[in-house]
C-alpha cells in the first residue's frame, strides 16, 4: 500500500522467504534423490529458490510446497541437461497398463511380514535402494513417502495424471520391496 | 472389486487416498483375498520400514547462506496483528466463483496476510479439481480419526445434519503453505469447507461477520482454534451455520 519500490522488493523477499524456507530441507532432500550427488543438489535448490522468488508474482497461493518442487524438478532437469545424458529412461516407463498386467509384481514370498518388518533395516541401505530406482520411480515414492505429498500434488508436480502416480508409485514400492527382500535375505552373508 | 484392481487401489488405501466407499470395497476384498491381504501386509511392512528409516537430508547450513546472500535485503516493516483484519480481501478469482460454498477455517494465528486470498483459492481448487473429500463420509466418527497423523491438531467435527448441514466428508488442505483440515459441509446446494489448524495458548474471540465479493467470512477462535467460515450463503445463514456448530461442540 505505501513505501517505495525498495520497500516492497525488500517485503516481496520477506514473504517468500517466510513462505519458501521452511521447506528448504524438504526441497534438498528431493533434490539430493533426483540428483544422486551432494554438490549437484546444491546447485539445483539454489537455482530452484532463485527462480521461484523470480517468479513469485505468479505464485496462486495455496499450497507453495508443491510448487517449489515443480520448479526444483525443473532446476534438477536443466542441470542434468548440462552435466548428463538422460535423467528419464523410457524404457522403463511401465505407465498405467503395465502396473495393472497380469504379470506377477510381486514374488510369492514364503516369508511372513512380521519377519520381514521385524529385521533390522539400516537406513543407508535403504537410501541406497531408493537411489537405484529408475528416475520416474524414485521421485514418485520420494515425493509420496518422504516428502509427504498428496497424489494430487505428486501429479501436479511431475505434470502427469493421477492415475499415472498411482500406477508408478504401486510398480516403485514393489520395485523397491523385491530390493528391499534381497538385501534382507542376503544380509546373513556380510 | 477383482484382484487386478485391488493391487492399484490398495496402495491408494495405504496413503489415504481412497474415499470411503472404494476403501469399503477394498478392504471387503481383502478380507476374502488371502493373496492381496498378504500383498497389503506386504506394503505395510515397506511403508513402516520406510518411515522408520532415516531418509531426509538436512540442506548445509551454507546453502541457506548462499540462497538468502542472493535474496534481495529484508523489508523493514512487517505486518502486525491488526492488518489481519485489513487484509480480508479476495483476490480477483473471486468473481469467478460460480459454484456457491462455505468456508470455516481453523488456523493458525500467524501469518494471517493473505489468508482470505488463500481461502479462496483453496475453496476454488477443491470445487474444480474435483477433491472436495479425501474421505467420504457422513459419519463424525470417521471423518475426525481420519486426521489423525496427518496434522497437529484434532479439527471440530461435528454432525449439523439436524439443523441442515449436511456433512460430506473432510480434506487435507493448504492454507498460506500450512497443512489444514477442511470438513465440508453441505446447505442445500451449497457446499461447506472446513479448514482446521491450531492456535495454541490464544484466547477465545467471539464471531466477526465480513464480506467481500459476494462471500461472507466468520471468524472465531475457541479451544485453541481458529476457524474461519466464508461462504457466498447469505450471511444470516452463516451466522446460523457458526452458532450451531458453536452449540454443538460444546455439548
Amino acid at each position: 500500500m505505501v513505501g517505495g519500490a525498495a520497500d516492497r522488493s525488500g517485503e516481496k523477499a520477506e514473504q517468500f522467504k517466510k513462505l519458501a524456507l521452511p521447506h528448504l530441507d524438504a526441497v534438498y532432500t528431493l533434490a539430493r534423490y533426483l540428483m544422486r550427488s551432494a554438490s549437484d543438489a546444491d546447485d539445483a535448490v539454489q537455482e530452484c529458490y532463485l527462480r521461484a522468488f523470480r517468479h513469485f508474482d505468479t505464485f496462486r497461493g495455496g499450497p507453495i510446497k508443491p510448487w517449489l518442487m515443480a520448479i526444483l524438478r525443473n532446476s534438477c532437469h536443466d542441470i542434468y541437461v548440462d552435466t548428463t545424458s538422460l535423467v528419464y529412461t523410457r524404457e522403463n516407463i511401465g505407465e498405467d497398463t503395465e502396473a495393472t498386467s497380469a504379470n506377477p509384481m510381486w514374488r510369492e514370498d514364503s516369508e511372513t511380514p512380521e519377519q520381514i518388518v521385524l529385521r533390522r533395516h539400516a537406513s543407508e541401505t535403504m537410501r541406497r535402494l531408493i537411489d537405484e530406482l529408475p528416475t520416474e520411480f524414485r521421485e514418485t515414492i520420494v515425493l509420496r513417502e518422504i516428502n509427504d505429498l498428496s497424489y494430487r500434488d505428486i501429479a501436479t508436480i511431475i505434470e502427469v495424471p493421477i492415475g499415472t502416480v498411482m500406477s508408478r508409485l504401486a510398480r516403485a514400492r514393489v520395485m523397491l520391496r523385491d530390493a528391499w527382500l534381497a538385501t534382507e535375505s542376503g544380509s546373513e552373508c556380510r | 472389486m477383482n484382484c487386478e484392481e485391488v493391487t492399484i487401489l490398495l496402495h491408494a488405501l495405504i496413503d489415504g487416498e481412497l474415499d470411503a466407499g472404494n476403501a469399503r470395497e477394498v478392504e471387503a476384498h481383502v478380507e476374502i483375498c488371502p493373496n492381496c491381504a498378504a500383498q497389503l501386509q506386504n506394503f505395510q511392512d515397506l511403508r513402516k520400514a520406510l518411515m522408520s528409516s532415516s531418509l531426509r537430508f538436512a540442506a548445509p547450513k551454507s546453502l541457506l547462506a548462499r540462497i538468502e546472500g542472493k535474496l534481495p535485503a529484508p523489508g523493514v516493516t512487517r505486518a502486525n496483528r491488526r492488518s489481519v483484519i485489513r487484509s480480508f480481501a479476495f483476490g480477483a478469482t473471486a468473481s469467478a466463483l460460480a459454484a456457491s460454498g462455505l468456508l470455516v477455517i481453523v488456523m493458525r494465528a500467524d501469518d494471517q496476510r493473505n489468508i482470505l486470498g488463500e481461502v479462496v483459492s483453496a475453496h476454488l481448487r477443491s470445487l474444480q479439481a474435483q477433491h472436495l473429500t479425501d474421505v467420504l463420509s457422513t459419519d463424525q466418527h470417521t471423518v475426525k480419526p481420519w486426521f489423525n497423523g496427518r496434522l497437529d491438531v484434532a479439527p471440530p467435527v461435528v454432525d449439523l445434519t439436524a439443523q441442515g448441514f449436511t456433512l460430506l466428508g473432510g480434506r487435507l488442505d493448504y492454507v498460506d503453505a500450512k497443512p489444514v483440515a477442511a470438513i465440508v459441509y453441505r446447505r442445500r446446494v451449497h457446499v461447506i469447507n472446513l479448514f482446521c489448524a491450531p492456535a495454541p495458548g490464544e484466547a477465545a474471540r467471539s464471531a466477526v461477520m465480513e464480506s467481500r465479493q459476494g462471500f461472507n467470512v466468520r471468524h472465531w477462535r475457541e479451544n485453541g482454534i481458529n476457524l474461519w467460515a466464508v461462504s457466498d450463503i447469505a450471511a444470516d445463514e452463516l451466522e446460523e451455520f457458526g452458532e450451531k456448530f458453536e452449540a454443538a461442540l460444546r455439548q
